[in-house]
């Protein structure tokens, strides 16, 4: 009597869900895995793309057209400038508020004006108004809205339809995409693990290395696919070989995924606990990545040595730098620590630029964990971005670490199309050196002190 | 739409700001942007470690006493009323705005209210006199270690000589505006 009260239904679901689960994992893996293991395309995500780009024109012309109806002018970050400014000195500045003031006499050369104030009163305001360095820490804003909540700044309810694709958008992203790309993620993730550990078993010699970078390779290209990356690379003939140093912009922990699904790489970090640590213990297995202890990453001797000693083995791959030393939002790229630039074998910049329309990739750590983060990208519409390779760059005849360094970021900020500061990354979370203060305090000096001088010699 | 809407400024607020300033719509929207930008704390007030956060502000000699003109009398938070207020005084002056009613009340950007807004960057106990200790703090700041006691000593005594007229040894606002005279 029990068996007959047993719902046929059930039955019938349970067979349903089965054929789905088929079905689906079938897909997953024609359209997707197979492909990643062989690195070719079968140009969906590109198609994808332009989908998406005519639906975001549609939306923000909807926008500024509902704007216009209210009658108020829409706001645009980059367009509203807000500070009327050219660029000059502060000697030059002064002296232009020196001439227009009331003391005329200009050969009796004065030493200070109570004017004199006017310049850093102007320019204290300015970077009140506007600076070029706090705005590099938190993400871009957009000129047009990609229908994510997240990018959205003042743009209201405007339309029935645009809410309703705002909807229909929710629904894909987290009922559709972004199930798929977990379990891509995971696929890669733990593929990586399993199959490096395996290969860690292998004598060392040709075959292992191969099958390493077979392995990488195939287990970052699932990654690439698990947050629908669409990725172009130029010049890829200037791709780093081994002894080199590979340097980019930093800007996600995903530049990581994304250089080294088109190359091998030796990795460079600090060991950390928990589901990272397996990643980064089994990953050394296969191949010789440089992985430091806490403890170890202040010391900069042994960090120095650790990267000469790999560089000179010419059997091991290329090192990836990020030479930042921290995640910045992609608009600008801000000062090169020294450290990578003193070792003195050949560099090989890299440029990353992400598209901000299909989602956002600057890590603000500040704002969100790491899972926060990596939930985030993929649950956007998909990660976009060009790289360059640029040609290879050594340190000339006197020519410094710094001033190597610098060299460098120039380059990398030009084929990028990204703002060159010489401000330093750590000003995310630090405070600004005094020694900058003193600077400008110099040149006033100068300024005063300079005519006295004169004075007496006449 | 949007988890920012809670902190959008509604449009009464913008109305209002933008009769007190004279900001336009836009550009109040866009220092409401910066506003939230430097508040940290996401409380809807700046405290003085905000402003130090810029590293442009915080290099700048006088940093700390543009900083301090923000805040009123003995306060430590500024909300974005008071923050437009102050950053109004910076406006251009418009060519329009010279013809305007005489009897309404003085712009904030008056040219009157920026010479005003200088002369407090000096006259940091507000007695409406800039004294010789005052002058030289402000000298000070602005030098850094470069120029000895004596030499900014005398440059302080030169400048109260050549701008006092009615023989108190300090500068008041009417002395300073003729001394400045843009």
């Amino acid at each position: 009597y029990f068996l007959l009260n047993f719902n046929p239904f059930d039955n019938l679901l349970c067979i349903l869900l089965g054929i789905s689960f088929t079905v689906w994992f079938t897909l997953l893996l024609v359209f997707i895995i197979v492909p990643a293991i062989f690195g070719v395309s079968f140009g969906i995500r590109q198609l994808y793309m332009k989908t998406l780009l005519k639906i975001f024109e549609w939306a923000t012309h909807r926008i500024e057209r509902g704007a216009k109806d209210n009658n108020h002018l829409l706001y645009k970050p980059y367009s509203n400038a807000i500070i009327a400014k050219e660029p000059t000195s502060l000697e030059e500045e002064i002296k232009e508020i020196r001439r227009s003031g009331s003391n005329r006499d200009l050969d009796h050369a004065s030493e200070f004006e109570m004017s004199d104030i006017f310049y850093f009163c102007r320019q204290g305001v300015e970077s009140i108004m506007d600076d070029e360095v706090t705005k590099r820490f938190s993400a871009e804003e957009l000129e047009s809205w990609n229908l994510l909540t997240r990018s959205n700044y003042n743009f209201q309810h405007i339309s029935l339809r645009l809410t309703v694709l705002w909807g229909l958008g929710v629904v894909i992203r987290y009922g559709f995409l972004l199930p798929l790309r977990v379990t891509l993620a995971f696929t890669g993730v733990g593929l990586l693990v399993v199959l490096t550990s395996i290969i860690g078993f292998l004598p060392n010699g040709r075959m292992k290395n191969f099958l390493s970078e077979q392995v990488h390779l195939m287990c970052y290209r699932i990654c690439v696919r698990a947050l629908t990356a669409i990725i172009t690379y130029h010049d890829s003939e200037n791709k780093p070989k081994n002894g080199g140093i590979c340097v980019a912009n930093h800007t996600s922990p995903i530049d990581v995924i994304i250089l080294a699904s088109d190359g091998c790489y030796a990795m460079v970090g600090q060991i950390h606990g928990g589901l990272m640590g397996v990643i980064q213990k089994s990953m050394v297995k296969a191949c010789p990545h440089i992985w430091f202890e806490r403890s170890e990453v202040k010391d900069r001797h042994l960090v120095a040595k650790r990267l000469s000693d790999h560089v000179e083995d010419k059997t091991k791959l290329p090192i990836l730098i990020f030479p930042e030393g921290t995640c910045i939002n992609n608009t600008s790229v801000m000062m090169f620590k020294k450290g990578s630039f003193e070792i003195g074998s050949t560099v090989y910049p890299v440029a990353i630029k992400y598209d901000p329309r299909f989602g956002d990739a600057f890590w603000n750590s500040s704002q969100f964990g790491m899972v926060n983060y990596l939930l985030r990208m993929m649950s956007s519409w998909a990660i976009v971005c060009s790289v360059w390779y640029l040609p290879p760059m050594t340190r000339e005849e006197g020519e410094d670490a710094v001033q190597f360094a610098n060299r460098v970021k120039a380059a990398i900020a030009r084929q990028g199309g990204l703002v060159d500061l010489l401000w330093d990354g750590g000003l995310k979370r630090g405070k600004v050196k005094d020694t900058f203060k003193e600077e400008q305090q110099k040149l006033y000096s100068k300024m005063l002190v300079g005519t006295q001088e004169d004075r007496s010699r006449s | 739409m949007g988890s920012r809407a809670s902190t959008l400024l509604r449009e009464e607020e913008i109305e209002e700001i933008k009769k007190e300033t004279g900001f336009s719509h836009s550009q109040i929207t866009r220092l409401y942007s910066r506003f939230t930008s430097l508040d940290k704390g996401e409380n809807g007030t700046l405290s003085r470690e905000d402003f130090q956060r810029i590293p442009e502000l915080a290099i700048n000699p006088l940093g700390d006493r543009i900083i301090n003109a923000f805040f009123p009398e003995g306060e430590d938070q500024v909300n974005f009323r008071g923050f437009m207020r102050t950053l109004a005084h910076f406006r251009p002056i418009e060519d329009n705005e010279k013809n305007k009613d005489p009897t309404a009340s003085e712009p904030l950007n008056s040219r009157s209210n920026k010479l005003l807004f200088a002369f407090r960057l000096y006259d940091l106990d507000r007695d409406d006199k800039i004294s010789r200790d005052e002058l030289l703090q402000v000298l000070r700041m602005m030098v850094g270690v470069n120029i000895s006691d004596e030499q900014l000593g005398s440059i302080a005594d030169r400048t109260i000589q050549e701008a006092d007229q009615n023989g108190d040894n300090s500068i008041s606002f009417n002395e300073f505006i003729k001394k400045v005279c843009l």
